[in-house]
C-alpha cells in the first residue's frame, strides 16, 4: 500500500467518524425540536416575511448573500476574462432539431419567462426567490435557441445591456445596505415599510434584494452561457465582431 | 408512510449518483448528472426544503449538464 493510499484512507476515517458523532446527536425527522426554527420564526414574524428562508437570505443574514451575489459576479467576470471568444468566423452549423421539440421550445418559453419572474416577484411569500427565479429566467432565454434559431437567440439577447444589467444590480444591492446604514445605522438593515402580512408589497427590503439579485443572476448567466456557447459553435462574440 | 417515502428517495439519489460514477462517457455522464440532480430535487422536496430544490433544479439539472456539454464540444472540435 502507498503512502498517499494510508493517508487518504486515515482521512476517510476521520471524517467517516467526524459524520457519525455528528448523526446520532441530530435531531429526528419531522421532529418538533428545531432550534433554529424557534429562532428565525419571531423575526420572520416580526419583518412580516412568509417565506423564512427568503427572511433568512434577505434580511437575517443578508451580508451572506451579498457575498453569493458577489461569486456569481465574479464567475462571470472570470469567464469574460479567460474565455475569450474565438476571432474566427464559422458560419453558423444547421443543426437537426425535431419539429416536436421546437415545438415544445416555444411553447415552453412563455412558460418559462412567466415562472422566472413568478419565482422572482413572489420570492418573499413563497418558495423561491432571486436566485432560483434569476436562473430559471436564463434557462428559459435559450429555449429561443432550441425553439427558434440561432441567429434568433443573437438577435433577442442584448449581451453589452445585460452586462451593464449584471454590475448594476450587484451595485444595487450595496447601495440598498448602505440606506439600511444611513437610516437604521447597521448595514442591510430592513428599513422600508413592512406592509401587511402575505401582500405583494411587504416585508420591506426582502422583495426589493430579491428583484435586485434576480436581475444579477440572470444577466449574469446569460452572459456567461453566451462565451460557452461561442466557442462551442466556434464563431465571434457579436460584441467583437 | 413518511418514512417509506424518505428511503425511496434517499435510495434515488444513491443509485442514480452511482449511475454518474459509472458512466465512464463525458457526454453520457452530462445526461445521468442532470437525472442525478432531478433525483436531488426530489430529495430536497421530501424533506421539505422547497427553495433548495428549486435551486437544484434550475442549475443542477439544467445549466451544469449545459456548461458541461458546450465544452465537452469544444474540446472534442480541437
Amino acid at each position: 500500500m502507498r503512502a498517499r493510499d494510508v493517508i487518504g484512507l486515515v482521512g476517510a476515517a476521520g471524517v467517516a467518524a467526524l459524520f457519525a458523532a455528528a448523526f446520532t446527536r441530530m435531531p429526528a425527522v419531522g421532529g418538533t425540536e428545531h432550534l433554529y426554527r424557534d429562532l428565525v420564526l419571531p423575526a420572520a414574524l416580526r419583518a412580516t416575511t412568509p417565506n423564512l428562508v427568503s427572511s433568512v437570505n434577505f434580511d437575517l443574514r443578508a451580508m451572506d448573500t451579498l457575498g453569493e451575489e458577489t461569486i456569481v459576479a465574479a464567475a462571470v467576470v472570470g469567464v469574460l476574462a479567460l474565455l475569450q471568444p474565438p476571432r474566427r468566423e464559422i458560419p453558423h452549423p444547421r443543426g437537426n432539431v425535431q419539429p416536436a421539440v421546437r415545438f415544445t421550445g416555444w411553447l415552453l418559453l412563455p412558460v418559462a419567462a412567466l415562472l422566472g419572474l413568478d419565482v422572482i416577484l413572489h420570492g418573499h411569500l413563497t418558495p423561491g426567490g432571486g436566485f432560483q427565479g434569476g436562473v430559471v429566467l436564463a434557462t428559459g432565454w435559450h429555449l429561443l435557441y432550441l425553439a427558434g434559431s440561432y441567429p434568433a437567440l443573437l438577435k433577442l439577447r442584448p449581451l453589452d445591456t445585460l452586462e451593464y444589467a449584471e454590475a448594476a444590480a450587484t451595485a444595487a444591492y450595496v447601495l440598498v445596505g448602505l440606506a439600511g446604514l444611513l437610516l437604521a445605522g447597521s448595514f442591510l438593515a430592513n428599513v422600508l415599510p413592512l406592509g401587511s402580512f402575505g401582500s405583494l408589497l411587504s416585508a420591506g427590503t426582502v422583495p426589493v434584494l430579491s428583484v435586485v439579485v434576480g436581475v444579477e443572476v440572470a444577466a449574469g448567466v446569460v452572459v456567461l452561457l453566451s462565451r460557452f456557447l461561442a466557442h462551442a459553435l466556434g464563431h465571434a462574440d457579436e460584441e467583437s465582431r | 408512510m413518511t418514512t417509506a417515502v424518505l428511503f425511496l428517495a434517499l435510495a434515488l439519489v444513491a443509485v442514480s449518483a452511482t449511475a454518474v460514477v459509472l458512466t465512464a462517457d463525458p457526454k453520457r455522464q452530462a445526461v445521468t448528472l442532470s437525472v442525478f440532480s432531478l433525483c436531488l430535487t426530489v430529495l430536497f422536496v421530501v424533506f421539505q426544503a422547497p427553495d433548495v430544490a428549486l435551486s437544484e433544479l434550475a442549475v443542477g439539472s439544467a445549466v451544469v449538464p449545459l456548461l458541461v456539454l458546450l465544452t465537452l464540444r469544444k474540446m472534442g472540435r480541437r
